[in-house]
């Protein structure tokens, strides 16, 4: 029989009847496969590849294949524009404030949480701090109103009843970062405990141990154990925060802003919804999300970059 | 010695302190809406803090559920959340399963598929034209379609399949198993811990989501919970003037029981679910 064949073609025969009884004995495996494999091809590479209307001006009646080519045109507009200036400060300052605020805050939040020594009671600080995560943005935005308004708000009242003049919190250039960072640090830092308190369950306690012996204090070790031994963990952290510079959220900062705060607090995922959906222009919103994500982009790749050299483990 | 026994003991006094009072600023500004919304609209006037309303209105509440759109709008959302999150695990975990097994050819490739979609996405206006093209629009379908599969939680789930012992896929494939029913039977009840702390992220989130139907649902008649606190709080607030003089300004305490409403359903799991969703964080994420 074997004189049939030629030794290469009979491998080659071999190997693709392999292949397909391969793929029949798994065969349930690549049916579980296909329904995801086209979620993430139809909803996040065809909009990946509807980037192109970015250099087009995009008709609905002609669709993206048939639009016209237009090159730069609309990033050129985008960086002619006063309000480029206006989204990219407003977007970097934003980012930054989350960065020094609150990035902090979850790492103090957990050493605290780490030094107490009653279960009961570190059990009900979790349980309280992590409530808020789950309160959606429009909640979160409800009780910002509630509790600021010049209307009988409760910290207004506080406020005049302490002599002082009422402030509009809700509709003034002036507050509205210090807002939108608060409310990140109020919703978030409990919930951003968890990952730093796992790690620190981790230490090895013989650490604490030999610290105690050498004469270190409670905030001794907290420096000098504990936080090298969740390093990792912040710079991976760190890296995700970095990596989201850009992404701010569209439904903090959407319930947040209104025609008086707007210079102030307007972002690109906002200017992208009023450009775009609101008005229709949808090859200028594309180019400006497209020069958004390529920064983000850069900003998550860099900072791997920049933690892998300083070797740590990245995210990737 | 007793030195550092004093300034332990200081420093154990300080941070249950503090402690204390973290806890408080988590959860008084939330409790107090809560007694507001109990409050009668005069309390509210005369005293502003109320903790505990001397006198209990259910005004609020019978104002809100006097009309037919509040209590539709939540059906919305929970239909929203229960189809939703369905869609979401039998999805996202079947992905998961068949990625974690070797059996699977080009999975490799298929995870940095995955992978790259949480570094770069095309942005907001091509995923909506996706959307209209596919004639999503005003339907339930837009806001569930779209948000299938989180990428975050599949690579956690597939991180912990793959953390399952090889033998027992194994035994199971000489007991005469095939994936199928190796998944059904063996993987998902050893899961369920996992798969309740997935479900509980997926269906806050399916709650909780404003800008799904916010760009998707263009009739009131279909608008979930969450956009009609956001008209009912934020539209008619006065502070400023550019938005819709129509609305009616509702009373300090109708806001508050909104609030409440669209937070019922979270307050009334969180005690069932508080104790599981720590390991679901966990999950993948760090080993050991």
């Amino acid at each position: 029989m074997t004189n049939f064949f030629s030794n290469r073609q009979r491998i080659k025969g071999a190997a693709a009847q392999n292949l397909l009884k391969d793929i029949w004995r798994n065969r349930w495996l690549y049916i579980f496969v296909i329904p995801g494999v086209f979620y993430f091809l139809i909803f996040k590479y065809i909009p990946m590849g509807g980037v192109v209307i970015a250099f087009k001006d995009y008709t609905p009646f002609l669709g993206i294949v048939e639009s016209q080519w237009v090159g730069w045109k609309h990033f050129e507009r985008l960086f002619q524009n006063n309000d480029f200036v206006m989204l990219f400060r407003n977007t970097i300052l934003i980012s930054l404030y989350k960065l020094l605020f609150y990035f902090p805050v979850p790492i103090i939040l957990a050493l605290m949480l780490n030094e107490v020594r009653l279960k009961v009671f570190k059990r009900f600080v979790q349980t309280v701090i992590y409530i808020p995560h789950f309160f959606s943005w429009v909640v979160v935005a409800g009780i910002t109103y509630v509790l600021l308004t010049t209307e009988g708000g409760i910290v207004n009242e506080f406020i005049t009843w302490a002599g002082g003049e009422k402030i509009n919190f809700l509709g003034q250039n002036a507050w509205i970062r210090t807002l939108l960072t608060l409310q990140t640090i109020w919703r978030e830092a409990g919930w951003g405990t968890i990952l730093y308190l796992a790690a620190m369950s981790a230490v090895d306690p013989q650490l604490y141990e030999a610290a105690k012996i050498d004469g270190a204090g409670r905030f001794r070790q907290m420096w000098n154990v504990t936080l090298p031994c969740i390093r990792s963990t912040i710079v991976i952290l760190l890296i995700l925060q970095i990596g989201n510079f850009m992404d701010l959220g569209f439904e903090q900062i959407y319930n947040m802003i209104n025609a008086g705060n707007k210079d102030y607090g307007n972002v690109f995922d906002t200017y992208v919804y009023t450009i775009g959906i609101k008005e229709g222009q949808f090859s200028y919103s594309t180019a400006i999300g497209l020069f958004k994500s390529v920064i983000g982009l850069i900003l998550v790749l860099g900072s791997n970059y920049l933690a892998r050299r300083s070797g740590e483990e990245g995210i990737f | 010695m007793r030195k550092s026994g004093l300034a332990d003991r200081s420093f154990d006094t300080i941070n249950v302190l503090l402690l204390i009072v973290i806890s408080l600023i988590c959860i008084l500004p939330f409790l107090q809406i809560v007694a507001g919304s109990f409050a009668t609209q005069q309390e509210l006037m005369e005293k502003k803090f109320v903790l505990i309303p001397e006198v209990y209105s259910l005004d609020a509440y019978r104002f809100i559920f006097s009309d037919i759109t509040i209590p539709k709008s939540m059906m919305i959302s929970v239909f929203i959340t229960v189809c939703g999150t369905i869609i979401n695990l039998v999805l996202t975990s079947i992905t998961a399963f068949a990625l974690a097994r070797r059996g699977l050819r080009g999975r490799r490739f298929i995870m940095f598929l995955i992978v790259f979609t949480l570094l770069f996405d095309g942005g907001m206006i091509p995923a909506y034209l996706v959307v209209k093209e596919l004639g999503l629009i005003n339907t339930y379908w837009a806001v569930m379609i779209p948000n299938a599969i989180s990428a975050f939680n599949l690579i956690l789930m597939r991180n912990f399949f793959m953390s399952l012992p090889e033998e027992l896929f194994e035994s199971a494939k000489i007991d005469g198993c095939n994936d199928l029913k190796t998944f059904i039977q063996i993987v998902i009840p050893l899961s369920m811990a996992s798969m309740a702390t997935f479900m509980l992220f997926y269906a806050v989130n399916h709650w909780n989501n404003f800008m799904m139907p916010f760009l998707y649902l263009n009739s009131p008649d279909m608008w979930p919970v969450q956009i009609w606190l956001r008209q009912i709080i934020i539209m008619a607030t006065a502070d400023f003037g550019d938005f819709g003089a129509s609305i009616e300004i509702p009373s300090q305490s109708l806001r508050m029981a909104t609030i409440v409403v669209a937070t019922l359903p979270i307050l009334l799991v969180y005690p069932f679910i508080q104790k599981h969703f720590v390991k679901g964080v966990m999950i993948g994420s760090v080993k050991g």
